[in-house]
């Protein structure tokens, strides 16, 4: 596009258009029912178009943004706009005959611009139409929902994910008792299957605080949210992994007794892997744990169950991590457990050894098993070509 | 096993149950179930052969209710799962068994990640056809009605692609019921479910009546090239391909054209941009009369295009668009319609446009004919080759042959001197890398003055770039050149100048003469290797650096068997023998190596150091548990996807991912199995070694590329 061409009509354009955002906040009572279809075409007109082509493939958030070339223009539109919806005159009864689904819909496409400010802008209208527009409620969340499982399952690219889950969070923040199907369902379908998206380091903030306001509005979700995040816990990718534990210490910060105990058992077993990462970051930040008063309280509590399950991790990455920062953390653990229950702690120990005897002579017999299982196989196929008489 | 599988489909195979079939099914279960997810990966990936113990019948009453119920697992282990069930059929008893998978497979096709659906899909479509037409109706349709009408839109995605399947085998009542369900799922409330019936609309107009095509397909597909949402459109576009094979060109016109001519102009530039993409598809489809009369001009918009995307697109398409115009009239058209678009293109304001015009341009040539090629394409040609881009003039000269059958290369070669020689020294190795892979073709159409003259310092400067990966190929391009101009101009322009870097401070380029060699040898024959290579070789025998020393070890063998008995007796041998004490390991290796190797050509000596060679190849073996070869690939063992990322500055030895590998544990090795583990686990400890990289910063990157021996300047 020529940002150079028609330069003084662009600022005839300019010019008018600042006239009108000024009359709109200044004046009152100039909102009659004949503006409302005039204004949503105007501002159709203007914000209503296809994005261009994306530049960059790979998501970096240390890249330049590219701005939208006529954002000048943009952005006079779109603060009219807000002026319109904001204004104390306005009509949601009238305005909804021009603002409807089909406005909405494109509205929502917008959100995948380049250009952070737009974005902005457009959460600003979003909420604002939320707000105002009850019948559109249930529409603009199934479209969110829609534009997400597209973003989780097929393209993996949009840009507006942070911005969307930022309305999404004052959304639920409103939702009432006892949650409906649909929102349970959005929690469980589409928030948890986000955190497996490559890009999760530029919305990871708001996601986590999307469900952590669920889990403060209904604590039985617990369950669900903690086993959804076990299944996608990331397996590589350790950047990932220190912000699933990030998120789960937000979790752990609201999460009631009754409902800590449904899940300690799978929960501390991812822990304990998390505690061995060779990979300092993520074992630092699992071990932090540890210095947070609410979870060691719940740990305190639970300990005949959690100790064993973390114990020979423990035990293990005292004698082998590399990192000497990690291994004065383990220390500071196993002394805390050994504080809260020394009895077990000293049988833990005195049966590490035998313990791992056995895990080896275990494993030694499913070897010892799949042998079998694949001469049987093997004799068979001879068998059937006719190598072995039957 | 999927390998293994075999016995499985094979007849009778899962037959002899009884004496064998000793396995508890608690088991086999358990290791379904075991608590470590790669485990149960690998057991999930062994399940034939846990049926095969189990026997048909248990299989089918035991193990697949099993299956069934204990779905919810990790996608991984579920995406193997839903693999294996696909060849299942023989394990269950055969195909009056097949619909016995279809639960677990039903129940697969509903998760929502992608990947295992899809993987479940083709399980079925699969499994679909062992059915007996009876079974079909009586189990697959039912099965394909309940997921197109299943709450989560996961369900209804996955049934679009069954619908193909099913239909041309099922009877007229049942059809009547499929096609109704495909309807209503193109016009379904959730974009994802219709996108996936989009993409398969052209898959099942195929199998369709031709009167359902018209009056069901056809309204299907209107309605989806006009949906409110882009990414629906677009799939539309594909399914015009399929759907305008089955009409007659009046209902083409009638019914098609409509909707494909609003598709080229569509507001969305992903639309057009499929249209662009499937242009040439489309023009077969649509036939010769409609492609004059409509694509034309649509692809004349296209080229103009205001989204460079899209341009670029339809650029690729210009020489498959002109190839497929009917020979009658098709150069007035070419010239009148086509090329004046093409002009413009060449100063596009983007540089993929051009890029993508000057990967076929030259193709237009032979279809235009000497004349208008030099007056039409040439200057055309040559402004591309003083393009600003490095791409647009690769992209000319990586297709000079063609020019070169029409009018000869002489035309070009004043413009083509320039250009190739800034291509030669650009910054970016990857440019450079592909215009050595030109050289040879260069060459035999330059003749070997002008390449005395011109190109052959630029071939040298390639032998002492930076980049291993240059370095190599520059090797590879020198043996092909001798092949081409001969043993002759060989002696007399290249040998000696390789021969002379035997000589340089730089240990790397005094490898780089033994590279050549390597290349050289057997081109140029008995004589010049004997007396002016040999030599050189036999000197550096006594190179301070040990990666130099052991190259030459490894050139003695390479060079050995065109080297005559007499050569190889007096002169090889000791050194070799020499090398055999060598003070470092590797050199010791390769020595021994290298004499084991030829033990034909000294046989009476060979004998006795056979014995001391396998000792120390076990031992490396044993220390290093890598394939010794691994030092002559350009890139390191596991890291193929990033091959053109990672030039390798060094011929490293033994890298720290490698050492990192062998201590892995590989529980259960068995013979045959060892090669894949050890992949595995290299593959592994590479992956560990990066990810370490990445928080222990410098560190890390200090021990990856270089060895014991060299430092990583080459400087020694």
């Amino acid at each position: 596009m020529d940002t150079l061409s028609d330069l003084k009509m662009k600022e005839y354009k300019r010019s008018t258009l600042n006239e009108l955002v000024d009359y709109i906040t200044i004046s009152r009572g100039c909102l009659t029912e004949q503006t409302y279809p005039e204004v949503v075409r105007m501002v159709s007109c203007n914000i209503f178009r296809t994005l261009p082509p994306s530049d960059g493939n790979e998501f970096d958030p240390e890249d330049e943004p590219t701005l939208e070339a006529s954002w000048p223009h943009l952005q006079l539109v779109y603060e009219f706009f807000i002026q319109f919806l904001e204004s104390q005159k306005f009509q949601p009864n009238i305005a909804k005959k021009y603002i409807d689904q089909k406005f909405v819909l494109q509205l929502l496409e917008l959100f995948d611009s380049e250009d952070p400010q737009e974005r902005d802008y457009l959460k600003t209208v979003l909420h604002r139409i939320y707000g105002k527009f009850l019948g559109l409620r249930p529409f603009i969340r199934k479209q969110i929902n829609n534009i997400f499982l597209r973003f989780v399952y097929e393209t993996e690219h949009f840009n507006g994910v942070a911005e969307l889950l930022e309305i999404l969070g004052s959304i639920i923040n409103g939702f009432s008792l006892p949650l409906k199907a649909e929102h349970k369902q959005f929690l469980v379908k589409v928030l948890i299957p986000l955190h497996t998206v490559r890009s999760l380091s530029l919305f990871h903030a708001q996601l986590a605080y999307c469900i952590v306001q669920f889990l403060e509005k209904d604590p039985s979700l617990t369950e669900p949210v903690i086993r959804g995040l076990m299944k996608f816990w990331p397996k590589t990718c350790s950047q990932k992994e220190v912000m699933f534990l990030g998120e789960l210490e937000e979790i752990l910060d609201v999460i009631e007794p009754s409902q800590f105990v449904k899940i300690q058992e799978p929960l501390f077993k991812q822990i304990a892997k998390c505690v061995s990462s060779p990979h300092f970051q993520v074992a630092e930040k699992a071990l932090y744990y540890w210095n947070n008063a609410y979870i060691m309280s719940l740990i305190e509590e639970n300990a005949n169950v959690i100790l064993p399950i973390m114990f020979s991790s423990l035990y293990r990455i005292s004698k082998e991590h590399w990192n000497p920062a990690i291994v004065t953390l383990v220390y500071n653990v196993l002394k805390a457990f050994m504080e809260m229950n020394s009895t077990m702690f000293d049988e833990l120990t005195a049966t590490y050894k035998s313990d791992r005897q056995c895990e080896k002579k275990k494993e030694k017999e499913r070897e010892e098993l799949w042998k079998k299982l694949e001469d049987l196989e093997l004799k068979r196929g001879l068998r059937r070509d006719g190598i072995i008489p039957t | 096993m999927a390998g293994a599988a075999g016995p499985g489909t094979g007849p009778g195979a899962a037959g002899g149950d009884g004496d064998d079939s000793l396995y508890p099914i608690a088991v086999l279960i358990d290791e379904l179930r075991n608590e470590d997810v790669q485990l149960r990966l690998n057991s999930i990936k062994k399940l034939s052969t846990i049926a095969l113990a189990l026997g048909v019948e248990r299989t089918r009453t035991e193990l697949l209710p099993f299956l069934t119920d204990t779905i919810y697992d990790e996608d991984e282990v579920l995406l193997a799962l839903a693999e294996q069930l696909g060849n299942f059929t023989g394990l269950v008893g055969g195909p009056d068994f097949a619909h016995c998978l279809l639960p677990p497979l039903e129940s697969l096709a509903t998760v929502e990640e992608t990947v295992v659906r899809d993987k479940a899909v083709e399980s079925l479509r699969q499994i679909s056809q062992e059915h007996t037409p009876v079974a079909l109706e009586a189990h697959f349709v039912p099965l394909v009605k309940r997921l197109a009408s299943g709450d989560w839109f996961t369900s209804r995605t996955s049934a679009c692609g069954l619908f193909s399947v099913c239909y041309p085998r099922a009877s007229n009542a049942v059809r009547a019921e499929i096609r109704q369900h495909f309807r209503s799922l193109c016009s379904d409330d959730t974009p994802m479910v219709r996108r996936a019936a989009a993409s398969k609309l052209g898959e099942f107009a195929k199998v369709l009546e031709l009167d359902s095509v018209k009056s069901e397909i056809v309204p299907l597909f209107t309605n989806l090239a006009s949906d409110e949402q882009d990414s629906v459109r677009l799939l539309a576009v594909e399914a015009c391909v399929s759907i305008a094979q089955l009409l007659s060109q009046d209902d083409l016109e009638a019914l098609v054209m409509p909707t494909l001519r609003q598709a080229a102009e569509d507001k969305s530039w992903r639309v057009r941009y499929m249209v662009a993409d499937k242009f040439s598809e489309l023009q077969k489809a649509v036939g010769p009369k409609i492609t004059l009369n409509d694509l034309i001009p649509a692809f004349q918009n296209l080229l103009k295009d205001c989204e460079a995307e899209v341009r670029a697109a339809a650029a690729h398409k210009v020489k498959e668009l002109c190839e497929n115009l009917p020979t009658e009239g098709r150069e007035t058209i070419i010239m009148n319609q086509i090329l004046p678009y093409i002009k413009e293109l060449v100063s596009d304001t983007n540089q993929h446009v051009k890029s993508a015009l000057a990967s076929v341009i030259m193709g237009l040539s032979t279809i235009l004919g000497k004349e208008n090629t030099i007056e039409h394409l040439l200057p055309l040609f040559l402004a591309q080759l003083k393009d600003e881009c490095p791409e647009v003039r690769l992209n000319i000269i990586s297709n000079l042959d063609c020019v070169n059958e029409v009018i000869g290369i002489r035309q070009l070669s004043q413009s083509l001197l320039p250009a190739i020689v800034e291509l030669a020294e650009d910054a970016k190795w990857r440019v450079r890398l592909a215009i050595i892979e030109y050289m040879p073709l260069l060459a035999g159409q330059l003749g070997v003055e002008f390449f005395d003259e011109k190109l052959n310092s630029l071939c040298m400067a390639w032998l002492v770039d930076h980049v291993y990966a240059i370095r190599e190929a520059a090797t590879n391009n020198l043996m092909k050149l001798v092949q081409k101009f001969g043993t002759e101009w060989a002696q007399n322009t290249i040998v000696p100048r390789v021969l002379v870097m035997a000589n340089d401070p730089n240990y790397l380029h005094r490898m780089t003469t033994l590279f050549c060699i390597n290349a050289l040898s057997e081109a140029c024959g008995q004589e010049i290797t004997t007396k002016q290579m040999l030599p050189i070789v036999l000197k550096m025998a006594g190179d301070q650096v040990a990666n130099v020393r052991f190259n030459v070890a490894k050139s003695l063998q390479k060079i050995g068997p065109i080297l005559d008995t007499n050569a190889l007796q007096e002169e090889v041998k000791p050194v070799l023998q020499k090398l055999g004490q060598d003070e470092d390991m590797d050199v010791k290796y390769f020595a021994q190596e290298a004499i084991s190797g030829m033990s034909f050509c000294f046989l009476p000596w060979a004998v006795t150091v056979l014995l001391s060679v396998s000792l120390v190849v076990a031992q490396r073996l044993r220390k290093l548990d890598f394939p010794v070869k691994d030092s002559e690939e350009p890139c390191a063992p596991g890291a193929d996807k990033n091959h053109f990322l990672r030039p390798r500055e060094d011929t490293g030895k033994v890298s720290a991912f490698d050492a990192k590998a062998r201590d892995l544990p590989s529980p259960g090795l068995k013979c045959g199995q060892g090669a894949a583990q050890r992949n595995r686990a290299a593959r592994v400890a590479s992956e560990e070694a990066v990810e370490a990289a990445q928080f222990r910063g410098t560190d890390a990157a200090k021990v990856s590329p270089c060895t014991d021996h060299n430092c990583s300047l080459g400087q020694c």
